[in-house]
C-alpha cells in the first residue's frame, strides 16, 4: 500500500493521460464516423465503397496490430515516401543545373509520436464503428422533417446541422456510450507503443518495488472507476435526450 | 516493400497462425463453461451467489484485456506462497497466464449475453409446450434452446470476434501468436510495415471465416417470414 502511495503523482499524471488520449481519440472518433456514415448513404458510388471498404477492413483487424502497423510501419513508410520525393525534385534540378546540391525540401526524418500514432490508430478505429451506429441513427430520422427544411429552402448543409443532427443524436447515444466504453480500455494498448499511461507507468513501478500485482490491480480499480463514472453519465444524458419524447 | 521475407519466414506466421487459433477455441470454450452456470446465477435470489458473480463479471468487463493479463502473468509472482507451491509450474507459462485470461474475460462477456438471453425468454412458449405435454428434456431442446440460440449467436459472433482481436495481447507476453510472430519477424529483418501488414491480413481471414461461418449458422434458426 505504501508503495502505492510513494507512486501516487505518477500513477495520476499516467492515469490524467490516458483520459487525454481517450477524449481525442473519442472526438477523431466521432468526426471520421459522421463523414463515414454521410459517405455510406450519399448517393456517390466511389464515396459508398470507400466508407465501406474502411469499416469492413477495420472491423477485420486487431487494434493493437493497427496501432503497431500505424506506428513502426507508418514511420518507415512516411519516410521512405519523403525520401524518394526529395530524390525525384533534386534529380528535376539536377537536370537543369549540373552543379545542384542535394538539398532536403521534404524534412529527411519524420518522427511520429506515440501520443499522436496512439490517437489517430484509437480515432480510426472507433471512427469505423462509430460510422455504424451514426448511419442507423441518421436513417431513424423521419423524412417528412427533412422534406420539410428542404420546402423552408434550407441547404444541405443547414438541413444537417439544424435538423438532422440534433434529432439523430437520441438515437445515437446509447450506440456512442457503449463505443466509449470499448475505447476507454483500449486506450490500455498505448502503453505497449511506449506512451507513458497508467499501464506503462505501473509496469515501470512494478519492476522496482517488486509488487506488480498491487500496481496493476490499482491500474484496474482506476479502469473501472473510469467506467462506472462513464455509465453514470452516459444514463444521465440519455434520460436528458429522450425527454421530449416520453 | 520487400515481402519476400514474409514468404521465407512464413513457418513463424503458420505456428502463430495456429497459436492464436487454439488459444482463442480454448479460451471461448472454457469461458462458456464459466458463462452459462454464473450467467444462470447472476439473477440468483441469494445475495451471497448473486453479488460475487456480478463483482466477477463488474470487474472482468470493466478494465481492459492488458492489464488482465498482465495481473496475472507478471502479478502473480508478487505472492511467495504462490511461487512455491505446485501451481507455479503453470502460472510462470505464459500461455497458460494468457489462457487463464481469455478464458475469465470471456467467460464475463458471454455470462452478460446468457444473462440478457434468459431475461427475454418469451414464457408464453415454454407454457405452450408444457400444454402439448413435452417433457422438460424435449423443450431444451426444441424450444428453449433454439429460440436462445437465435437471439444470441449474433451478439455471440460479435465476442468471438472480440476474442480474436483481443487475443493479439499475447504477443506482449512472448507467445508466438500472430502479433508474437510478426514481432520476432519484425525484430529479425526490422521491417515493420511486412511484418505486420501480414499479420493484419491474417487476422482479416480469421475474422471474415469466423463471421461468414456464424452466418451459415444462424440462418438456420431464422425464422420463416
Amino acid at each position: 500500500m505504501q508503495e502505492l502511495l510513494n507512486y501516487q503523482n505518477l500513477l495520476l499524471q499516467g492515469a490524467w493521460l490516458t483520459v487525454q488520449v481517450a477524449l481525442l481519440s473519442l472526438l477523431l472518433a466521432i468526426t471520421l464516423g459522421l463523414l463515414g456514415a454521410l459517405a455510406k448513404i450519399s448517393h456517390s458510388p466511389v464515396l459508398r465503397f470507400i466508407a465501406t471498404s474502411y469499416t469492413t477492413i477495420i472491423r477485420g483487424i486487431p487494434d493493437l496490430i493497427l496501432m503497431l502497423l500505424i506506428f513502426f510501419g507508418g514511420q518507415i513508410l512516411i519516410n521512405k515516401l519523403c525520401y524518394s520525393l526529395n530524390e525525384t525534385i533534386n534529380e528535376y534540378f539536377t537536370g537543369y543545373d549540373a552543379n545542384h546540391e542535394w538539398y532536403a525540401y521534404l524534412p529527411d526524418y519524420i518522427d511520429i509520436s506515440p501520443y499522436v500514432a496512439g490517437i489517430m490508430t484509437i480515432g480510426f478505429i472507433f471512427g469505423a464503428y462509430m460510422a455504424e451506429t451514426f448511419r442507423g441513427a441518421i436513417l431513424s430520422v423521419e423524412k417528412g422533417q427533412i422534406e420539410a427544411a428542404t420546402a423552408y429552402g434550407m441547404s444541405k448543409s443547414k438541413i444537417f446541422f439544424r435538423v438532422t443532427f440534433p434529432q439523430m443524436m437520441r438515437h445515437a447515444l446509447p450506440g456512442i456510450g457503449n463505443n466509449w466504453l470499448v475505447l476507454l480500455k483500449t486506450t490500455a494498448l498505448v502503453s505497449i507503443i511506449g506512451l507513458q499511461d497508467i499501464v506503462k507507468i505501473a509496469g515501470d513501478a512494478s519492476g522496482s518495488t517488486q509488487q506488480p500485482f498491487t500496481f496493476y490491480l490499482a491500474v484496474a480499480f482506476v479502469f473501472l472507476f473510469f467506467t462506472a463514472i462513464s455509465s453514470a453519465f452516459l444514463k444521465r444524458l440519455e434520460t436528458k435526450y429522450s425527454i421530449s419524447t416520453r | 516493400m520487400d515481402f519476400s521475407i514474409i514468404i521465407t519466414e512464413y513457418q513463424f506466421y503458420l505456428t502463430g497462425l495456429w497459436t492464436t487459433t487454439w488459444l482463442v477455441a480454448l479460451s471461448l470454450f472454457l469461458g462458456l463453461c464459466i458463462a452459462i452456470p454464473a450467467g444462470i446465477l447472476r439473477s440468483s435470489d441469494h445475495k451471497i451467489i448473486r453479488l460475487p458473480i456480478w463483482a466477477f463479471m463488474y470487474f472482468f468487463r470493466g478494465s481492459p484485456l492488458l492489464v488482465q493479463l498482465f495481473l496475472i502473468y507478471y502479478g502473480t509472482a508478487q505472492f511467495e506462497w504462490l511461487r512455491e507451491s505446485w501451481l507455479w509450474e503453470y502460472f510462470q507459462e505464459a500461455w497458460f497466464c494468457a489462457l487463464l485470461a481469455f478464458t475469465l474475460n470471456t467467460g464475463a462477456y458471454t455470462a452478460e449475453i446468457v444473462r440478457g438471453v434468459i431475461a427475454a425468454m418469451p414464457k408464453g412458449e415454454l407454457e405452450a409446450a408444457k400444454a402439448y405435454g413435452m417433457s422438460k428434456w424435449k423443450t431444451l431442446r426444441r424450444i428453449t434452446l433454439p429460440n436462445s440460440l437465435r437471439r444470441a449467436l449474433p451478439v455471440y459472433s460479435n465476442e468471438v470476434i472480440f476474442m480474436i482481436h483481443g487475443s493479439a495481447v499475447a504477443g506482449i507476453v512472448t507467445i508466438v501468436d500472430i502479433t508474437g510472430a510478426a514481432r520476432v519477424v519484425n525484430a529479425r529483418y526490422y521491417a515493420p510495415f511486412e511484418a505486420y501488414f501480414s499479420a493484419a491480413i491474417l487476422y482479416m481471414c480469421l475474422t471474415f471465416s469466423v463471421i461468414y461461418l456464424f452466418k451459415r449458422w444462424e440462418r438456420r434458426y431464422q425464422v420463416e417470414q
